[in-house]
């Protein structure tokens, strides 16, 4: 076991990703309805090896493992997954548990196949300042819960798409009715905002003390997320944004809050670092 | 595969096939007459073991007797009984004995030999012969495996095969489509508006399956009121129905106006008030109901007459691609089943 580094445990993880993914698409082309039981285990083991790999990433950069692109997207995949592991048995979904793996599995092996995500490794992060690494993990964590917003987001769409073109058969026929998709939605959304305001107003008060330390481009694309999902969920909340214009949105918005983690990511000030792949 | 015991297993009787609904009307056994002729067969020398199973679309038996006259014998009496001539009953009868009997109850029971292909309510009525059977005592050791086999291997053929799945009813598939909008539909308001048979059909089938409401208007108060007390539901005034629409999920039309009844103006307004809630219309008039504007609303589904009929025909098709995957798993359950009963035939045909 101690041969293999974090990178390999979470290479693992990802397989075990890919394998509900291919699992699920088994499944969905021979027409069967999916077993969510396989589907849940699968991910569950996925989730605690990528745990496992995650606890030692945090144990090498002495922190929560957030400091990098290829961390930031491991973090938002595991933020998604547990979330999944919550919600799936709850609200019972179709399905969801196969587009959990699909995301889980997309992010994943996206941030493993680009090395230059992770070739500089930042250690103490936070410099010890809990309340900053909490802000950033709940920060993080909404990412997550964004994530499976537009899962959920997706899985109205072709709902509605199969619906309006009277197209039911095969995968469709597997999918949740589109008001239960709709009432997830708007519980993640709400959810998602709860957790960054929560986030934001923790990293306010480091902003207020520590305001050269924090940088604008950092601060202001996390701003304009939050502004852009508080605002969405405003307009849900008065029946403004509805139904298919509302899913859009929230697939757009997780879009937009995964190329805005670029500038985040890029963006920490004297912080050590090191170059990987270093004895993890 | 012929058992060359004395006993010998066999299914006479009539179904849909070549029966037509008149003189199925005619053959089927009402509770009383079931047991005035039960009790005549108990009188039957050579017949061991039977059970009947009376349905609208079949009466047939299943049993054991000591040799084939015996089963001539029992169809005389049947059509003495039910006041039909035996050369009638003969060109319509379905027949079988031994391996064909099993093969036949088996795709019974799956629903194969149903007039609605797949339909899963026949296990329930075979299941209902076979206690009725067990009840007068008439089932023995054969009977008793035949028809345990039988439920057992319905059900591995509805599970391993698609023969059960999407529904071949217009209305049935209504309310499959409410329920991909809605999900459960236990809090589901329904509309039915106007008092066509279709419509009517459609809204019992929307309350079997668990509609929280069912609110009927029609241009006649009466009618609708006379209709709404067969749901126990309520009746609306056909005049104040738009400024009600945004208060149901579901609106089934089957009006018979010359012109739509459902306005792209009144849909849009009940929209606005039913905020993030989805409206859902079932169009079974003809002309239609409900304008074509009124589908490119937001959140609003029309399905018409063809849309639903078209999916039921695919339902359909895609049940009978099935059969032959399903025959073949219940010819193969049969031979092994027919080798058991052997034993309890008495014969050889185990070897």
């Amino acid at each position: 076991m101690h041969e293999f580094t974090d990178r390999t445990w979470l290479w693992f993880a990802s397989a075990l990703y890919f394998a509900g993914f291919v699992l699920g698409t088994i499944g969905v082309l021979r027409d069967q309805r999916l077993s969510r039981a396989s589907v849940y285990v699968t991910i569950a083991l996925g989730f605690l090896v990528q745990t496992f790999g995650m606890y030692l990433r945090g144990l090498a950069v002495h922190g929560c493992p957030i400091g990098n692109t290829f961390e930031i997207f491991q973090f938002t995949a595991w933020s998604a997954t547990a979330l999944y592991l919550v919600i799936g048995p709850t609200f019972r979904l179709s399905l969801l548990g196969y587009f959990a793996c699909c995301l889980s599995a997309a992010l994943t092996l996206v941030s493993l196949s680009v090395p230059s995500w992770d070739a500089v490794i930042r250690v103490n992060l936070f410099g010890g300042n809990p309340w900053i690494e909490f802000h950033a993990a709940l920060a993080l964590f909404s990412y997550g819960v964004f994530g499976l917003l537009g899962l959920t987001s997706t899985m109205y769409l072709l709902q509605f798409y199969s619906l309006k073109n009277r197209n039911l058969r095969g995968f469709f026929a597997f999918l949740p009715s589109i008001v239960d998709l709709d009432h997830i939605s708007y519980r993640l959304l709400t959810f998602g905002v709860v957790l960054m305001t929560a986030s934001l107003l923790v990293g306010s008060r480091y902003w207020l003390m520590h305001s050269a330390r924090v940088e604008p481009v950092k601060m202001i694309s996390t701003v304009v997320v939050w502004c852009a999902y508080a605002a969405a969920l405003t307009l849900r909340w008065r029946g403004v944004l509805i139904a298919k214009r509302l899913a859009i949105v929230c697939i757009s918005l997780f879009v937009a809050a995964l190329l805005s983690l670029g500038p985040v990511s890029y963006n920490f000030k004297n912080v050590p670092q090191r170059t990987a792949p270093g004895p993890r | 595969m012929e058992p060359s015991s004395s006993a010998q297993l066999f299914l006479v009787g009539a179904n849909h096939h070549k029966t037509p609904i008149g003189l199925r009307e005619k053959l089927a056994l009402t509770a009383e007459k079931m047991d005035q002729f039960c009790t005549a067969l108990s009188q039957l020398r050579g017949l061991r073991e039977y059970a009947v199973l009376n349905t609208c679309n079949r009466v047939e038996f299943y049993g054991v007797v000591e040799s084939p006259e015996v089963v001539e014998t029992l169809q005389a009496e049947f059509c003495q009984f039910q006041g039909l001539s035996p050369e009638d009953f003969r060109s319509i009868r379905q027949h079988a004995l031994g391996p064909g009997a099993v093969q036949h109850l088996l795709e019974v029971s799956s629903g194969l030999d149903s007039q609605m292909l797949g339909e899963t309510e026949i296990l329930g009525q075979v299941k209902d012969a076979y206690a009725a059977a067990q009840k007068r005592q008439t089932v023995g050791p054969v009977l008793n495996r035949l028809f345990q086999k039988a439920f057992q291997h319905a059900k591995f053929v509805r599970t391993n095969t698609a023969i059960t799945e999407g529904q071949i009813s217009v209305a049935n598939v209504a309310v499959d489509l409410a329920q991909k909008i809605f999900g459960k539909l236990d809090k589901t308001r329904i509309l039915l508006l106007g008092a066509g048979d279709i419509g009517e059909k459609t809204a019992k089938a929307f309350q079997s399956r668990g509609a929280a409401t069912l609110t009927v208007s029609s241009r006649t108060l009466e009618r609708a009121m006379e209709l709404a007390r067969t749901f126990n539901g309520a009746a609306l005034p056909f005049e104040v129905m738009p400024q009600h629409l945004a208060d149901y999920d579901v609106v089934v039309c089957s009006t018979s106006a010359p012109h739509a009844v459902v306005t792209t103006a009144d849909t849009s307004v009940a929209m606005k008030k039913r905020r993030a809630q989805p409206l859902f219309f079932i169009d079974l008039a003809l002309p239609r109901d409900v304008e074509t504007e009124v589908a490119g609303i937001e959140n609003v589904f029309v399905y018409n007459l063809d849309d639903l009929a078209r999916i039921a025909e695919e339902n359909r098709a895609a049940r009978e691609a099935e059969v032959k995957k399903a025959r073949e798993i219940l010819s193969e359950k049969a031979e092994a089943l027919w080798k058991q009963l052997g034993y309890g035939l008495g014969g050889n045909n185990a070897r």
